[in-house]
């Protein structure tokens, strides 16, 4: 198990490193960023299979008192998400092998290599137990996402990649500043032990820590009002790009909020979170609707659906944590999906613009059905995946009687539909535009591409088929979580 | 806790702040200068009181907490690669523009505009 949790974290990184060293050589490179991403995609099953039987995983690295040292806990929370986020990075890169002869393909030379430090940190950022380790995984993240997101040196993705930088080094520096107020206040940086002493401090001391960190975790996952960036940057970078930021980066940041306030107990901030949830829920909802182009309505999608999970997570139940863990195992294939076939939009008609383009339906039908799957799904209709984990968040909502967010949330689900149909009018029905670009003829390997985003709703299918399994997995995750002790008894030795 | 210490940190998060919230990114990169010290400070002052080189087996009574330290390089190795960074950014939007402003999301003003104009 040890071996398995290096593989998740290690295999990435050695793979950008050769990679980098033969980026010259198109196949060798190719290969062995697949072959990093592809181990640490098998070691995740492997490891979720084996904390699902066996219970949490921890690795005292190097064999330090956690007190000091850095320790790695694959706990089912972790372990349930790896395998999903893990598998997303694969099935993007095999779309990205695909496009690179296109003129929107990333610099293939870089792009391999950069996704290989992104996926590394995201494991890490999965498995950690201490908060220092969490924002080096940050760091490891954001840095190869700055370099992703600017690489091509457009001005366009200049102009927004100033804004993204500003906006993640802000919220790094002030989890930095975090870190010294809650080291002086406690003593250690690691969760297990943060989870015991800090609901020991006065109210006051508990209440900043948990607001400090929600205001940085916030800004990673653009929770309203720190959301201003998100739109702006997302739609500028290439289609591979995007979506694994789409599918992954905002949803680190939600998956630290869900793991360090359940576990240091901030049920205090559940009503505001609710507040700023609804929020987030409604103005994203109506700023994809305001929107023209496909890849922005998509990225406002991206505000919306973390509301929900802001709402999961600010019920502080067990019902609670369980549907925003559901939700974030569901929304992170289908958000990814969704940006993939915005790419294959843009490779059909040379632009994601909804008045350059038109006609899909007839053209080419099979984009149509493509589309139409995860895009109900994200909407929250039966049978797919998004209707599971939606009902998993309202009905706890429900139980709770909180009865605002959950009209909230339902109103949210509406609007969402609605700037659906809004794509699905402007790119799939009517008349192809006159206003249609030139579609290059470099168009790269478009079987491969097909052939990987087919998959990735296929794999969005399989999430609603194995619901139930899933829910159970989720809600034993959650109430792992929110049982005082268990975490903490698993760190400590 | 030194008051000196406290004094510099406030200090040095007030004028980071103020630098940041300009447009031109060369003033931010300053205010990341600032807010960077800031938190290497506040990690050195989390510590605990000053001491001897906290190394193995040199015989003092008192050393100083080495985690924070340890935190705080990382810290500090991580803010440096950032720094050069966001100069190569400014310095590559100098080339487009001749300035190094942070601008306002475009596509987000355009149809704003457009709703104007819609409803004249």
């Amino acid at each position: 198990m040890n071996a398995l949790i290096a593989i998740t974290i290690l295999a990435p990184l050695a793979a950008s490193a050769l990679g980098l060293l033969w980026r010259k050589n198109v196949v060798a490179r190719d290969i062995t960023t697949f072959a990093g991403l592809f181990a640490a995609a098998l070691a995740s099953f492997f490891i979720l299979a084996g904390v699902a039987d066996d219970g949490t995983h921890v690795v005292w690295v190097g064999d330090w008192n956690p007190e000091v040292g850095i320790v790695l806990v694959a706990d089912l929370f972790a372990a349930l998400v790896l395998p999903v986020a893990l598998t997303i990075i694969l099935v993007v890169e095999i779309f990205a092998i695909g496009q690179r002869r296109t003129s929107w393909g990333a610099n293939p030379e870089l792009a391999g290599p950069l996704l290989g430090v992104l996926t590394s940190g995201v494991s890490l950022a999965f498995l950690t137990g201490d908060l220092f380790t969490l924002f080096v995984a940050f760091e490891l993240i954001l840095v190869s996402s700055y370099v992703l997101l600017t690489h091509q040196g457009q001005r366009a993705q200049i102009r927004s990649g100033m804004t993204y930088v500003v906006m993640n080094l802000f919220s790094s520096t002030l989890f930095l500043l975090g870190l010294a107020i809650v080291y002086a206040a406690t003593g250690t940086v690691n969760m297990a032990l943060l989870a015991e002493r800090v609901p020991e401090l006065p109210d006051a001391v508990q209440l900043g820590i948990g607001g400090w960190f929600f205001v940085v975790f916030g800004t990673k996952a653009a929770v309203f009002p720190l959301f201003s960036w998100l739109p702006d940057s997302y739609p500028t970078a290439p289609t591979t790009i995007t979506a694994v930021f789409a599918g992954l980066l905002t949803k680190i940041g939600i998956y630290a909020m869900i793991r360090f306030h359940t576990l240091t107990d901030m049920a205090d901030l559940g009503p505001a979170m609710l507040v700023l949830a609804g929020f987030t829920m409604i103005v994203g909802a109506i700023g994809a609707l305001a929107q023209t182009d496909v890849k922005r309505i998509l990225s406002f999608h991206i505000i919306s659906q973390i509301g929900y999970m802001l709402m999961g997570l600010g019920l502080f139940s067990v019902a609670g944590t369980t549907g925003a863990i559901l939700f974030l195992v569901h929304h992170m294939p289908v958000k990814t999906v969704l940006f993939l076939i915005g790419g294959l939009i843009e490779n059909a008609q040379g632009s994601s613009r909804l008045s350059r383009s038109g006609g899909l339906a007839t053209a080419k039908p099979w984009l149509a059905v493509l589309f139409a799957i995860p895009a109900l799904s994200l909407a929250g209709l039966p049978p797919f995946s998004g209707f599971v984990a939606k009902l998993a968040v309202i009905s706890a909502g429900v139980d709770a009687s909180s009865s605002v967010i959950v009209a909230v949330a339902l109103i949210a689900g509406l609007l969402t539909m609605l700037s659906m149909t809004k794509i699905w009018i402007g790119v799939f029905w009517g008349a192809a535009s006159d206003e249609a670009e030139p579609v290059p003829t470099r168009r790269g390997n478009r079987r491969l591409m097909i052939t990987a985003t087919s998959l990735a709703v296929a794999g969005t299918l399989t999430i609603s088929f194995f619901a139930g399994t899933l829910f159970d997995l989720s809600e034993r995750a959650a109430i792992e979580l929110r049982t005082p002790g268990v975490y903490a008894a698993e760190v400590q030795r | 806790m030194s008051i000196v210490l406290l004094l510099a940190i406030g200090g040095l998060t007030g004028g980071g702040f103020y630098l940041i919230t300009a447009r031109s990114l060369s003033r931010i990169i300053l205010g990341f200068g600032l807010l960077g010290h800031a938190a290497v400070l506040a990690l050195l002052v989390s510590g605990g009181g000053p001491g001897a080189a906290p190394l193995v087996g040199n015989g003092a009574d008192a050393i100083a907490n080495p985690i924070p330290q340890a935190l705080a390089l990382t810290a500090i190795v991580i803010s440096f690669g950032l720094t050069l960074f966001l100069l190569a950014l400014a310095q590559r939007r100098q080339d487009f523009s001749g300035d190094d402003l942070v601008e306002d999301d475009l596509e987000d003003r355009r149809i704003a505009t457009q709703h104007e104009r819609n409803e004249a």
